[in-house]
């Protein structure tokens, strides 16, 4: 009976783990920020959990300090070592589409893939995020001369609907997708530019 | 249904899974073994093809992917860049073992295509993603320079 009662204590742990492990990766929907009175306390609170996408591998890999991008979970350099080119699609010769083509492919050995978009490219230098702080890159994404020229309105827009940004979530094998999904950043900006879009403070 | 492009010049078809590697159809199926495998994952660049007119690493291209285009590979490839590059790469033996240089010559045509007169560091960017397991870089970087002076006359 008491083994018993252990056993079942440690599966009702192992479920609250796992839940708890599940929750970590997810994002936190914008009714959860509802009880944050404070206007401006909650619009930095909503930027902080879209943070949890923004400085994700999966968005942060392609926002290099550098002009070459990284790769993996690890975000290490990418190999091999390609650099942005004139557009961020390549160097002539070794553009991105010489590998990256219109969708995921499963590599042939059946480990892992190779991840494809049909405009797979580098974001442009000036919206660099690698090595930033939270408040840096929020303070970036605001400024048009570093998020290409975007109204926070447009801002949204493309963090809701983009199909690049869309790949995040669906990265193919043997990489984890950005915290839950497009349609949760996309009200997660919203919400944020409604509510003044307010930055972390620099630390 | 097969998938049908263009190899070479020529129509050619293959009747079988859309998702198998462009590679695997050009070697095993067509009998066009001149662009090799080296490690299935496009981190070596010997099986590096034309697609389009544009470098595209063949084990990574489902041949799907290539229904209603052109693709080139080393048995097919031709005009004014690529004699030059063939030339250049016999003038100075750039080949020691000899495994990686189809996808090298696909390579450095690629860019001369692209661009005309490349520098030192165009000639780095381009040909970074093709390993060569001898290390004969400092002969290709060479023999790209003396082929684009040829294409320049």
């Amino acid at each position: 009976m008491k083994a018993g009662l252990i056993a079942l204590g440690g599966a009702a742990l192992a479920l609250a783990i796992t839940a708890s492990a599940q929750q970590e990766a997810g994002l936190r929907p914008v009714s959860a920020f509802a009880s944050i009175a404070d206007k401006d306390a909650r619009s930095v609170a909503l930027f902080e959990e879209m943070g949890k996408v923004l400085q994700h591998p999966r968005c942060l890999n392609c926002h290099p300090r550098t002009d070459r991008p990284n790769q993996g979970e690890a975000m290490t350099p990418h190999d091999p070592p390609v650099t942005r080119g004139p557009d961020g699609h390549g160097a002539p010769g070794l553009e991105c589409a010489a590998c990256h083509g219109p969708r995921n492919v499963a590599f042939a050995g059946g480990k892992s893939s190779m991840p494809g978009h049909p405009d797979w490219h580098l974001a442009p230098a000036s919206m660099a995020w690698e090595g930033k702080s939270l408040a840096e890159i929020c303070e970036q994404l605001k400024d048009p001369k570093r998020n290409g020229g975007r109204t926070l309105a447009q801002l949204t827009e493309h963090n809701a609907k983009d199909r690049l940004i869309s790949w995040g979530w669906d990265p193919g094998a043997g990489r984890a997708p950005a915290p839950g999904s497009q349609a949760q950043f996309g009200e997660l900006s919203r919400a944020w530019v409604a509510s003044g879009a307010k930055c972390p403070a620099a630390k | 249904m097969p998938t049908d492009f263009t190899l070479n010049g020529k129509p050619a078809s293959f009747d079988g899974d859309p998702e198998t590697p462009l590679l695997w159809v050009l070697r095993d199926h067509l009998g066009l073994t001149g662009t090799k495998y080296g490690c299935g994952i496009a981190q070596c660049g010997a099986c590096t093809v034309h697609l389009e007119g544009k470098n595209r690493r063949s084990c990574v291209t489902p041949v799907g992917m290539v229904a209603g285009k052109k693709v080139t590979t080393i048995e097919g490839v031709e005009g004014a860049e690529a004699k030059a590059v063939q030339k250049a790469w016999v003038a100075i033996d750039v080949p020691q073992c000899g495994f990686c240089q189809s996808g090298q010559v696909m390579s450095a045509i690629g860019l001369l295509k692209a661009k005309k007169k490349p520098s030192d560091t165009d000639i780095d960017n381009a040909m970074a993603g093709n390993l060569c397991r001898c290390a004969t870089y400092v002969r290709i970087r060479q023999a790209i320079h003396d082929a684009a002076a040829m294409v320049e006359g």
